[in-house]
């Protein structure tokens, strides 16, 4: 990837800010996703909860399956490739697509080595519970970070812990000596540039959103609060009573997050929540997948 | 001065960056009692025009904002701005505040792939730097002025007290085609 192809990839990750991304399985979805607001949808062919719920080894979904809703929506579209697995991101890329989730969500094809990202043109976004691993996978050439969370759970926890974990890390960079930097960067395990860039902005190089267990608009909100930049919904949405009334209640909670009183109004009677998994229920820790 | 910035959704804190760094006051338009402030100018930023027309609409945004530009307030719409702006869209049956008489072409670059930076005269202002990010292009103007093209597409119009661009300025460091807006703003209010 080209310098400049980074810049428009990080660029556009900008224009995606103070939204909220979408998982939806069919066009028909995609469809309600876009007329309730939101800003992008990932395609995939089972959600998160699905996938947690049926185990085994999950993959790339079908590039027809993408095509179908690529089609139906004008917002962007992206998709999950599984970690290290570089031919299933060229598989998506040749297919157009508008962003790729190297995600820990599916099963990892690789369990040492991350995509080399750098070699794609197409932009990459990955997960990230800590500083660390937001900045090697941007190293790799991720143009865009989420917080891993817990997917499919409908459990906020895990995400507030990798948001939390994240910034009281910048927060500690920020404050470091110039001379501190050089030791950051091999404790991290990244380069100087980066942690240089993070002390001198206060910040990660790209756009970081939050993703992994949010359910309800004021999840959203408590994100957003928290510094997230947009958010992502998988299963929240179509695992819940009514997916269109939540959906656009989760989009205008993400640009009023600091508003209580609207946000009281958008929590009323949304139906159903996703049923949620506690931490402590769970056999499989996505998180913990790639690091 | 003040300018208004709509902030429902995208990126609209890199416009309020270059605002700061020009020494221009600005606030952020997220529902209707923000708009209760008065305002010299109404920036629309770029992100995704399907959900800031939605928002504007489920925010009680919309009829006030249309008035205001209808009744002269200068406004500045970059890509999904300039969408909101068209009166008429080549591609998509939709319709935001249709006070701009251009046609234009959502998506009309197609997807990520199809983004890219350029350089290229703007008429009033010169050479400038250009980012196009899944960017629209104006197919066709009636009555709106042309103010630059690229590869012969349509990238910036003016009509009246309205500046649209196909292209980012926020995103890049030449302030050039916001102090243009101001320009207008300042006028408008000397007006």
């Amino acid at each position: 990837m080209s310098t400049e192809r980074y810049g428009l990839n990080k660029e556009l990750a900008q224009m995606l800010k103070g939204g909220v991304i979408m998982d939806v399985t069919t066009p028909e979805q995609a469809r309600i996703a876009q007329e309730a607001g939101a800003c992008a949808v990932m395609a995939l062919e089972r959600i998160p909860a699905d996938i947690r719920a049926a185990g085994g080894v999950s993959r790339m979904s079908d590039p027809k399956m993408i095509k179908g809703i690529q089609e139906a929506v004008s917002i962007p579209v992206m998709a999950k490739c599984r970690i290290g697995h570089f031919a299933e991101a060229q598989i998506l890329e040749a297919i157009e697509i508008d962003y790729i989730d190297e995600s820990e969500v599916l099963s990892p094809a690789d369990d040492v080595y991350h995509i080399d990202k750098t070699k794609f043109k197409v932009p990459f976004v990955c997960g990230a519970k800590d500083l660390g691993e937001a900045l090697r996978r941007i190293e790799e050439g991720a143009s865009m970070i989420r917080t891993k969370g817990e997917p499919g759970t409908g459990d906020v926890v895990q995400a507030v812990r990798h948001m939390r974990k994240m910034n009281q890390e910048i927060a500690r960079i920020t404050s470091m000596r110039e001379d501190e930097l050089f030791n950051q960067a091999k404790e991290l395990q990244v380069s100087y540039e980066l942690v240089k860039y993070v002390h001198d902005n206060g910040r990660l190089p790209v756009v970081n959103f939050a993703a992994g267990g949010v359910a309800t608009p004021a999840d959203a909100a408590l994100m957003m609060q928290l510094g997230a930049e947009g958010v992502f919904v998988g299963s929240g949405i179509f695992k819940s009573g009514d997916p269109k009334k939540r959906a656009a209640a989760i989009v205008k909670a993400v640009t009023n997050f600091n508003d209580a009183k609207l946000l009281a109004e958008l929590s009323e009677d949304l139906g159903e929540a996703m049923v949620g998994i506690n931490e402590q229920e769970i056999e499989l820790l996505m998180a913990e997948r790639g690091k | 001065m003040v300018i208004g910035v709509l902030a429902v959704q995208g990126a609209f804190i890199e416009h309020e960056k270059v605002l700061d760094a020009l020494g221009v006051s600005n606030f952020e338009i997220r529902q209707k009692r923000d708009l209760e402030q008065p305002m010299d100018g109404l920036i629309l930023p770029g992100g995704e025009s399907t959900v800031m027309g939605k928002l504007l609409k489920d925010l009680d945004l919309f009829e006030p904002l249309k008035a205001l530009i209808e009744g002269g307030l200068p406004v500045f719409g970059t890509c999904a701005g300039m969408i909101l702006l068209a009166d008429e869209l080549s591609n998509d049956e939709s319709r935001y505040f249709a006070t701009l008489p251009v046609t234009v072409r959502r998506n009309a670059y197609g997807r990520q792939l199809g983004s890219f930076h350029a350089r290229a005269q703007m008429s009033g202002i010169g050479e400038i730097p250009m980012t196009f990010i899944r960017a629209p292009y104006v197919e066709q103007v009636h009555g709106a002025e042309v103010l630059a093209t690229v590869d012969d597409n349509i990238v910036a119009v003016r009509y009246n007290n309205q500046l649209a661009t196909a292209f980012h300025p926020e995103l890049d460091d030449d302030l050039s085609v916001h102090k243009y807006f101001l320009s207008i703003c300042e006028k408008s209010v000397n007006y």
